[in-house]
Order: structure tokens, then sequence, then C-alpha cells
């Protein structure tokens, strides 16, 4: 490998032999075509054209004047199918246009990664496969319709809890037996390296942005940025530009229903799992559990190595919110603002409603509104 | 200690409880088997195809701790001295902690220990125990392995080469990787110790296409895990199962194989 593989202890390439040259070769390309004209100003004009940025950096007034400090979202939800995911999918879609790959396979939990790359497979001419578990195919069945449309061929995954680890197990299977044609499009700052510092490098985007437009509004820097954390992708996005200059930074994980949950940094211990080493919700033997979240986006037993490398560095705070505070949340920014939030994202929002006094009327708060709440109505309509 | 001609059946220790599984073990060791692998069983396999997962699963739905694992293990030691590789997923070493894993290893004559997910690139983290605690570190070597990374392999894989016959997970395949005697020459310039190949054989044809590769040995799992998977209701049956299908592997390879 040329590049840094780990984020001090945490990273690395726990991975399979037969999957070692695919990923030198992922991480030589990445190398050589993010330095590459061509390829530089294709992704930007993607990202202007197709999917929608810069985004806006909302104020939120309403909000901002009933808490008493400054809110602002930074409106990831507007961009093309609905997240930030779409950030990294164009990224890697062209990646794998640019190495000659014949087909695009991917993991999803909710479906927002899979419609993302079914996206950009549809953009790029290039088939797509998207794995899914079987339970996950059950509860999201407009995103599977989505990927449909987008021509993706979905496969359910039957094995273990049926769930996002799973589609991820499948996706690195059939990777295994595939290696020379298939691109996998790794959803998140997860597994083995390059993927976590690719992604980041796709994803960074959101925080750069950020920055120069609370530098235009403001005239300074915000003092708290957030965000949600599943595997963590928008929250490194939004973090990076950031880290190190004296702003609080706050992740939010999933606490689910308080009893199961998708509490990684907070709750679990140093593992070795997907592919890397980071922190894991496993046993004391190393089995790895299942999370919980009512949002299907947070509901993973790991986290990007760099969020554990940040955490033990104390340079992000790891907090968290449950299930019900999620859909308050959703529900308040609805009401207030007239924006539908992603559960995932709420779980952000909520953070920020649940600790108001820990804020004060200096305080330029930035959240970051990973994407919009469509996909989760019919979870909404059971819980209200 | 690993020696070639050898044939090596691979069982999950535990499936389909702890009983049955030394049972099958021991049924190995009496049908003639050169070596053993012995996985322990993990949540998430990446490497191992739905017929390994399963036997996964069964072991731990019926509540495998590690240390059952290294029970079975020492009842083995007890009956035989067959050379014991043992392949588990990193993860389990080091929450075990990969001091006293590799040391446990030692205790009960363990000789090799092989990480599926553990390449060159992450070998450093145990090679120190491996060496201290005088274990066989075994890494795969596979279709998509430079040369360059096998002279790397050749300098820290001891014991035997797990050569992964072709690109994939485990399982049964139709037929053996045709150019698989290449790949055996290639990966022989480099490597003095044995060469078993596994992934993807499950039939007592495959066995014989593999040797007549030039291989020293052949290792053998997802076959023995479905016929495990076939025989759940009938304990009896299950051994006799895998005493039958050891010896159809012999007889097709009585000139090869010096399995008494």
């Amino acid at each position: 490998m040329r590049l840094k593989t780990k984020f001090n202890q945490f990273g690395g390439v726990y991975i399979p032999e037969m999957m070692v040259k695919s990923m030198q070769d992922l991480e030589t390309a990445f190398i050589t075509y993010t330095k590459n004209k061509k390829f530089r100003n294709e992704l930007k004009s993607l990202l202007k054209n197709f999917a929608g940025r810069p985004t806006p950096l909302y104020f939120a007034k309403n909000m901002s004047k009933e808490l008493g400090f400054k809110i602002y979202l930074k409106r990831e939800d507007l961009l093309h199918t609905g997240a930030h995911k779409i950030n990294n999918t164009l990224g890697q879609g062209l990646l794998a246009k640019y190495m000659g790959k014949k087909e695009i396979i991917a993991e999803t939990g909710a479906g927002q990664h899979g419609v993302a790359t079914a996206a950009a497979g549809a953009l790029m001419g290039l088939p797509v496969k998207v794995f899914m578990g079987a339970k996950d195919i059950e509860r999201q069945k407009l995103n599977v319709f989505r990927m449909k449309l987008f021509g993706a061929e979905v496969i359910s995954v039957e094995s273990g809890s049926k769930t996002l680890k799973d589609a991820v197990n499948e996706s690195m299977r059939y990777f295994l037996a595939n290696v020379e044609s298939t691109y996998y499009l790794l959803g998140s700052v997860v597994g083995p390296h390059p993927y976590p510092t690719l992604v980041e490098y796709f994803q960074k985007i959101i925080g750069e942005e950020t920055k120069e437009q609370i530098i235009s509004l403001e005239n300074k820097l915000p003092t708290k940025i957030i965000a949600c954390v599943g595997g963590g992708s928008n929250a490194i996005g939004i973090f990076n530009t950031f880290i190190g200059k004296n702003i609080k930074l706050i992740g939010v994980e999933a606490a689910g229903n308080n009893i199961k949950h998708g509490k990684t940094l907070s709750e679990g211990t140093i593992g070795v799992f997907h592919g890397t080493k980071s922190y894991v919700l496993q046993t004391q033997e190393g089995q790895i559990l299942e999370a919980h979240s009512i949002s299907a986006g947070l509901d993973y037993p790991g986290v990007g190595p760099k969020h554990s490398y940040l955490k033990n560095k104390n340079l992000v705070s790891y907090q968290s919110a449950n299930d019900e505070q999620a859909i308050n949340a959703l529900q308040y920014l609805c009401k207030k603002e007239g924006i539908l939030p992603a559960l995932e994202s709420a779980h952000a929002l909520s953070y920020v409603l649940e600790n108001q006094d820990t804020f004060t009327k200096e305080d330029v708060v930035v959240i970051c509104l990973s994407g919009r709440g469509d996909k989760d109505i019919g979870v909404v309509m059971e819980h209200v | 200690m690993f020696k070639t001609n050898s044939f090596i059946p691979f069982t999950v220790l535990g499936d389909p409880d702890i009983e049955t599984s030394f049972n099958i073990i021991k049924q190995f060791i009496d049908s003639g088997a050169n070596a053993l692998e012995l996985g322990f069983p993990f949540s998430d396999p990446i490497a191992d195809g739905p017929i390994i997962q399963k036997a996964n699963n069964r072991s731990l739905d019926n509540q495998f701790k590690i240390e059952d694992g290294f029970e079975i293990i020492n009842k083995t030691r007890k009956y035989s001295q067959i050379p014991i590789s043992i392949m588990l997923s990193f993860n389990l070493i080091l929450q075990y902690g990969i001091d006293v894993f590799y040391k446990k290893c030692n205790l009960l004559n363990v000789n090799a220990v092989l990480c599926p997910d553990l390449p060159l690139e992450e070998s450093e983290e145990v090679m120190e125990y491996a060496k201290k605690y005088n274990i066989h570190q075994v890494f795969l070597i596979t279709p998509t392995t430079k040369e360059d990374r096998m002279k790397e392999y050749a300098k820290i894989c001891s014991g035997y080469v797990y050569l992964v016959s072709l690109l994939g997970v485990t399982g049964t395949r139709k037929e053996v990787n045709k150019n698989l005697k290449i790949l055996i020459e290639k990966v022989r310039k480099y490597f003095t110790i044995p060469i078993y190949v596994g992934f993807g054989i499950s039939k007592p044809e495959h066995v014989k296409s593999v040797f007549d590769a030039g291989a020293d040995g052949v290792i053998i799992g997802s076959a023995f895990c479905k016929i495990i998977e076939n025989n759940l209701n009938d304990k009896n049956q299950l051994i006799l199962r895998v005493k039958k299908f050891i010896q159809e592997i012999n007889h097709l390879n009585e000139k090869q194989t010096s399995i008494t």
C-alpha cells in the first residue's frame, strides 16, 4: 500500500489475501485519478449539475429563535436521491468507470446508498448489483423499487441477521469471487483501506462548503458542529475541515430502544470487523452483535476507523439519541421549519433539542442534515 | 510435521455440538487423515460460503465458547499426535489476547494457526507471538498473489502454505481450477514447505486432480460441513457418512496418499 492504512492503531487491511490486490489497485486508481484534471472536472460537474451541489447552509430562523442560539442546517437532504450518499457514489462510480470495471456492486441498509449507487450506475452506464438484507428489503420497499427503476438488481441476503452487516458480508463474498471485473462501491468510511480514506475524500466537500458558507454568513467559524454517526460518512464529511480548530464536534449515535442500540463508539470495544480495526459491538469473545436503531442507516455494529481515532484523541465527542427522541426531533423540524429530515439526521437534531442547556446565546451551531425523511414516512406513521 | 501426500479434513469446532464435533474429528483420525484443520466459529466469516457459514452458526447457536474449542482440541491431542492447524478470524484471537492465545496453543500442542483475514500487511501483529510460542503461522496464497508477495510470504509462512485454488469463498465447485498446475509450480519457486490446496474441493475426483496438479496436500471443508448439515437428526449416520466419504477419497487416490 502506498498511502497510510491506519489512523494510529485503527484501520488497516484485515482482509483475505485474494482481496488485497484489488485494494492495491483501487488505491493506485484513487491516487492517480484524483490528481487527474479530466477526472476532477468531470466529478465537479456531476456534483454540480447532477447532484445539485453546493447545498445550502440554511439558517433555521424559527428554531434558533425558540432555542436562543443560532442554528444552521447543512442541507444534504436537498441532494439528488435524497442524501449525502450521492457525493460518494458519483466519486467512486467515476473511479469504477476510469478503472474500466464491468459492473458495480454495493451493500445497503436503508437503501439510500443502494439508490445513490443505482443512480450513479445508470448515469455511468455500468450494471449495478445491490446486496440488501431480507429484513431491510421488507421494511424499505420504496427504496427497493427505486433501485429497480434505475435498472439495478437487488439481491436479497438471507444469512445472519438479514440486515446491513450481512449485506456487507455478502458483498465482500461476491467481490472475492469477481475481483477482476467488479468494482465494490462501499457506502461509508468503513471497511478495509483504502475505503475509509477514499470515502472521506469524496465526502469532505460537505465541510469545505460549510466553512465557506458560514464565513460569508457569520464572518467566523461555527462554535459547534453536530452530525449523526452510523458508519460515519456524513460526520467525517462535515467534521474533516474543522478537526483540531477549537470547534466542538459532536457525533450522535443511535441509542435505539435503549436495550438494543448502535452505540458502537460509546459502548463498543476495539475489534476487527469487515476488514478494519475499530470500535465494534461484540461479545467478550469477539462475536459481532446485532445493532438496532429505528433508522436503518445507523443500524450497524461497526464504525469508521477514523472515528475511533478521533474518539481516542478526544477530538470529537460521541453522544447518542434514542428512537423516540429521533422521532420527536423529526416532527419538531417538520413543524418548526417545514423540513422533513431523515431519521438518521434527526438523531443529530435531537441532540440539540435534548441538550439545550449546554448551549449559550453566543453559540453558532451547524447540524448536518444528511438526508431527507421521505423514505421514513412509513416508519414514522407507525410511531406517531 | 506437515507432510507431503496429505489429506487434511476441516471441520468447525462445536458443529453440530461439542460431543459430535469430537467424534467427527476422531473419525477423521481413524480414517487416516494426515493433519487436521479445525475452525473456531465466527459470527461474520467473510471468506466462507453458505455451507461453512451455516456450520459456524450451528456451533454458535449451541452457545459455543472459545474454551469449548480448546477442550475439543485437548481431547483430540490426548487421542492422537496428528498435526493440528487451527483456522479462525483474527478478531477472536484479538479478543482472547494475542499472547495468551498463542500460549494456549503451545500448551495444547497445536501446530499451526491460520487467520484468513490476516494478510501480509497485518501479519506483524501475530508473528512475534507465533515465534515466541513456537507455533507455525500459515498464510493464504491465492491466484491474485503476485510473485513479489509470495517471496515476502515465504519469509514468514511456516508449517505449510495454504494455496487457495480459485477466486471466491469456500464452498463446492463443479471442477478444479484448470491452471492449478501452473499456479503450484509458481508457488513452488518460493516455498520449500508443503503446499496444501483448499477452497472449492468437494469431490473425490477433485482430490485426484489436485494431487495430479502437484499439490502436497488437499484440504476439504465444505463437503464435510454439508454431510453434517444433511445428517443432523442421526449422529451415528453422520459419522458413518464422514467415514464413507473419506473411504471414497482414499480409494480414488490410493497411489498418492499414504493413508493406512
